[in-house]
């Protein structure tokens, strides 16, 4: 399994779009940070890419890609080797892979310009963020036979959870102003990976407001180390059910 | 040596393979033949796991290949279509796959010498032409000394030369080995075989030794028998 | 006993001091002229000097009613024992320095200080410590009053459980200079204060406001350090106040303030900084306000003006870094804002006059949203509501049109 996933991984880094992916991030984050002079808003423009490039290029880079390894996927399956250990291979490869090119992007930077704990929330929710795509691009790929059918999946499932779930949570919100919501609304927030990922950095630099509200809801449900720990499991979960559906698939899938 | 029964697979509505029973002992050099998409290729992927039946059971060596692919080391596969990683070179290919068979004996690389491989092998696999990968695929299917060979349409891309390295190579090993040739018509091969399996819409028509064969057609060469029993059953 | 009246060799210290000290001098402590002060206070006659030395003295409520000077030499400690006040004054023209006074009574009903000035004139407090008192200094009906550099601290956990730590009531033309304070209610509370002057204190980690005036007029602040108190700086029902150069930070949670004023008119907030507070500065039926040259910065609101103020105006202020910079509860806009620094101002200056040449809008959609879903917080700074806010700025159809700045500068003022 190792071997194949350190193909995997020397293959994609050697992969155009995977250099490029890294260069527009590492331009993007440098430039951010010589150009705004106030962190804040720094870590902002970061978080937005966090949020929105970062899953988008994972969830379709992923999907491509295995799609792209199906011979190589056949030529390992006639061979004597689990078929588990190809698909965690692969996906261990590309998410490596991805997280790597994440790290160098805006890891670096981050960590030069904002040392401290913001720096680390962001960059490990980026992590995070990265490993919930590739997962779910594996999924995508395994359900859909077709490319383009599991790209056009790919960028729905990408869109569902950056706008329409929000679009469907504040409908909510404002449906059921009138009623005790908070408790019911953070955990329904949390259960999405993007929106997970954002009020987690919102944590660290909207401090101030959020200290503003009732009960401090915020600070009860995600500051706490609990929390933060429901955080991390809520992640994980997202990382592993979707690769786990995927690999069960995968396992009695005809090639 | 190999033994499927009862095996049935569906595509969807379209039936690939129904109620297989088959027996392949060691020694032999099986001939499978069948008109296009008749389930040979099907019946192939079975024995590698590529494709699990909908019902039945597979042997090798008397152990079930369900969820297990130890057996897999015994096997050389040299599939009909060999497609590869495109960005990696015919001898990182090998490398890979050497890397993760695990093989303890003596590699066979003899095929990687006579088909001239070793003068190209910096080259990627997106550049080489079919028969070149084919060639790639029979390397790879000899190297590891398996005691079952399964070339699925050896000879289909494969230049008159390479043929005949191919079929010297075959002699040269079928000693001690299963050797399952998968052809919609032979030519270059026939007379290697032992035994003919015939299949049809997705049964098997007939499964003959060669002269079990050659008796019934009082033919001597294994295409023109085959053509004058399906002569004699479309009559 | 036979009390030597000692006059000080020098004539010019003698002028120095002034008037006063052409009283005797009594000194206090082990081999002194008494062991107790309540003996010498006694004793003490107009004029006179109480020179108290090191030592603890416990003598319950010592109470001052001559006009005298009482000067503490190496920081004698006057403990209270947790019963009543410590330290009453009775007599103006006293002066009281040098002292440590601790542990005095609790209780809401009488009120007990460490020093407590009653209805008298021009006493001064000075470089006091004053300790795990329930109220630090109390003075009611006095006036011409200073405070000076003292230190009250105390380390209560209930606001039930402690006073404030200067606490004015009813009184005129107080002067509260240079003191710290910690650990009690209200760090500085003025009720029916008036003519007073505020001037570098520093208040923090009092557990209900740093600063709470009401009905206090013509008072003014200048200077001061109000920091991560429970809930900031209240002032209310007052009128005529100036505040200057204070820096309010670090008041963080739910109603907390940097400063919140309520039913203030005619003050002027010039010179300010506001920095980490849940909400920087709060107005609520607030009129006739200048707001000018404050620095806003890393607060979750920068401004929250209610409707019901009008009138005010908000110009040459720095807004840098605060997640809301402006929000407000109504549509009605009759304040005006103008040549602030926004640090989220996108626009352009092309015929270089250091202003931006399009309006900015500093109310956002979202500080309106939130304004009435509290919990759509939960979705802020996602890609949908940044969606809506963009569009938002282009074609206001939540926020009042009204609401802006004609002329936002293009860099950060020099403050």
């Amino acid at each position: 399994m190792k071997k194949i996933a350190s193909f995997v991984i020397s293959d994609i880094l050697r992969n155009k779009v995977i250099l490029v992916y890294t260069l527009v991030l590492a331009v993007f984050s440098w430039s951010i940070f010589s150009l705004e002079d106030s962190t804040s808003k720094a870590v902002l423009s970061l978080l937005n890419l966090v949020l929105l490039t970062v899953p988008l290029v994972a969830i379709i880079f992923s999907n491509i890609y295995i799609y792209n390894s199906g011979e190589f996927i056949e030529l390992l399956v006639s061979q004597p080797v689990k078929r588990a250990s190809i698909w965690t291979a692969l996906f261990a490869g590309l998410s490596s892979a991805l997280v790597v090119s994440f790290l160098v992007g805006i890891g670096i930077p981050v960590v030069i310009f904002i040392p401290g704990k913001t720096g680390l929330i962001l960059v490990a929710t980026g992590i995070m963020v990265t490993l919930v795509f590739t997962s779910l691009a594996m999924l995508c790929s395994i359900l859909m036979r077709d490319k383009a059918r599991g790209i056009g999946l790919s960028v729905i499932i990408w869109l569902f959870m950056t706008l329409i779930y929000d679009g469907l949570v504040l409908f909510l919100m404002f449906q059921f102003a009138d009623y005790p919501i908070e408790k019911p609304m953070v955990v329904v927030s949390a259960l999405n990976p993007i929106d997970l990922a954002r009020i987690l950095v919102l944590l660290q630099i909207d401090m101030t407001v959020l200290l503003g509200f009732t009960g401090a809801v915020f600070q009860k449900m995600f500051g706490t180390t609990t929390g933060l720990a429901v955080s991390a499991i809520l992640m994980m979960l997202w990382i592993l059910i979707p690769f786990y559906l995927s690999l069960k698939i995968f396992k009695r899938k005809d090639l | 040596m190999i033994e499927l029964t009862n095996i049935s697979k569906s595509f969807g509505q379209t039936k690939a393979l129904s109620e297989i029973n088959l027996r392949l002992e060691k020694g032999r050099c099986v001939g499978l033949i069948g008109p296009n998409a008749c389930g040979k290729t099907t019946l192939i992927k079975h024995f590698l796991g590529m494709v699990f039946p909908d019902k039945g059971q597979i042997l090798v060596n008397g152990r079930s290949v369900a969820g297990d692919v130890s057996y897999k080391n015994h096997i050389g596969y040299m599939p009909q279509i060999g497609r590869y990683p495109e960005n990696m070179s015919i001898i990182q290919v090998i490398d890979m796959i050497r890397s993760i068979r695990h093989f303890d004996g003596k590699e066979d690389l003899e095929l990687f010498h006579s088909f001239g491989l070793d003068t190209v092998s910096y080259k990627k696999m997106r550049t080489l032409s079919g028969g070149t990968t084919q060639k790639v695929s029979a390397t790879l299917a000899f190297m590891f000394n398996p005691t079952v060979l399964v070339l699925d349409e050896p000879t289909a891309g494969l230049d008159p030369m390479a043929s005949e390295i191919l079929r010297e190579k075959i002699i040269k090993v079928r000693q001690d080995k299963l050797i399952l040739i998968s052809s919609h018509l032979l030519s270059e091969l026939d007379d290697l075989l032992t035994d003919v399996i015939f299949m049809e819409e997705a049964h098997i028509k007939f499964h003959l030794t060669v002269s079990e064969l050659f008796e019934r057609t009082g033919e001597e060469r294994v295409s023109r028998a085959i053509h004058k029993i399906l002569k004699a059953g479309v009559r | 006993m036979i009390i030597t009246c000692r006059r000080p060799g020098f004539l010019a210290i003698t002028l120095i001091w002034s008037l006063p000290l052409w009283g005797c001098t009594l000194t206090v402590g082990s081999g002194k002229d008494f062991i107790r002060i309540a003996d010498a206070l006694k004793q003490a006659s107009d004029k006179d000097t109480v020179m108290v030395f090191e030592g603890t003295y416990a003598e319950g409520t010592l109470t001052i009613r001559k006009k005298i000077i009482m000067i503490g030499i190496e920081r004698p400690i006057i403990d209270g024992g947790m019963k009543g006040e410590v330290l009453a004054i009775k007599s103006s023209d006293v002066i009281v320095k040098g002292f440590r006074i601790i542990r005095s009574g609790s209780g809401t009903l009488d009120d007990p200080a460490g020093i407590r000035v009653y209805n008298v004139k021009k006493v001064i407090l000075e470089d006091n410590e004053l300790v795990d008192n329930f109220f630090g200094i109390y003075l009611q009906y006095s006036s011409g009053c200073i405070v000076r550099n003292n230190k009250i601290m105390a380390n209560a956990s209930e606001e039930q459980k402690i006073g404030n730590g200067i606490h004015c009531w009813k009184s005129d033309s107080l002067t509260i200079i240079g003191n710290k304070i910690t650990g009690h209610r209200d760090g500085i509370y003025f009720e029916f204060v008036t003519h007073s002057l505020v001037w570098r204190n520093i208040s923090k980690y009092n557990l209900r406001y740093g600063l709470h005036f009401m009905f206090s007029n013509d008072d003014d602040y200048i200077n001061n350090v109000f920091v991560a108190n429970g809930a900031g700086v209240a002032v209310m029902y007052t009128k005529n106040v100036l505040m200057y150069n204070n820096t309010f930070a670090e008041s963080r949670g739910d109603a907390s303030y940097g400063i919140l004023l309520k039913d203030i008119s005619d003050a002027e907030i010039i010179g300010n900084s506001f920095t980490d507070n849940t909400s920087a500065l709060y107005l609520e039926g607030a009129n006739r306000m200048v707001i000018s040259k404050n620095t806003f910065r890393d607060n979750g609101w920068g401004l929250k003006i209610q409707a019901n103020c009008m009138d005010n105006v908000v110009q040459e202020n720095n807004f840098i870094s605060n997640t809301f910079d402006v929000s407000t509860n109504g549509s009605l806009v009759l304040n005006t804002f103008k040549n602030n620094y926004w640090d989220k101002y996108e626009g352009y200056d092309l015929n270089k006059d250091a202003c931006g040449d399009v309006p900015y809008r500093p109310l956002s959609l979202y500080a309106v949203v939130i304004e009435n879903n509290p919990v759509a917080m939960l979705l802020f700074r996602s890609f949908m509501i940044s969606l809506l806010e963009r569009t938002e700025k282009l074609i206001p159809s939540i926020t009042p049109e009204s609401f802006r700045d004609d002329h936002p500068k293009m860099k950060p003022l020099d403050l």
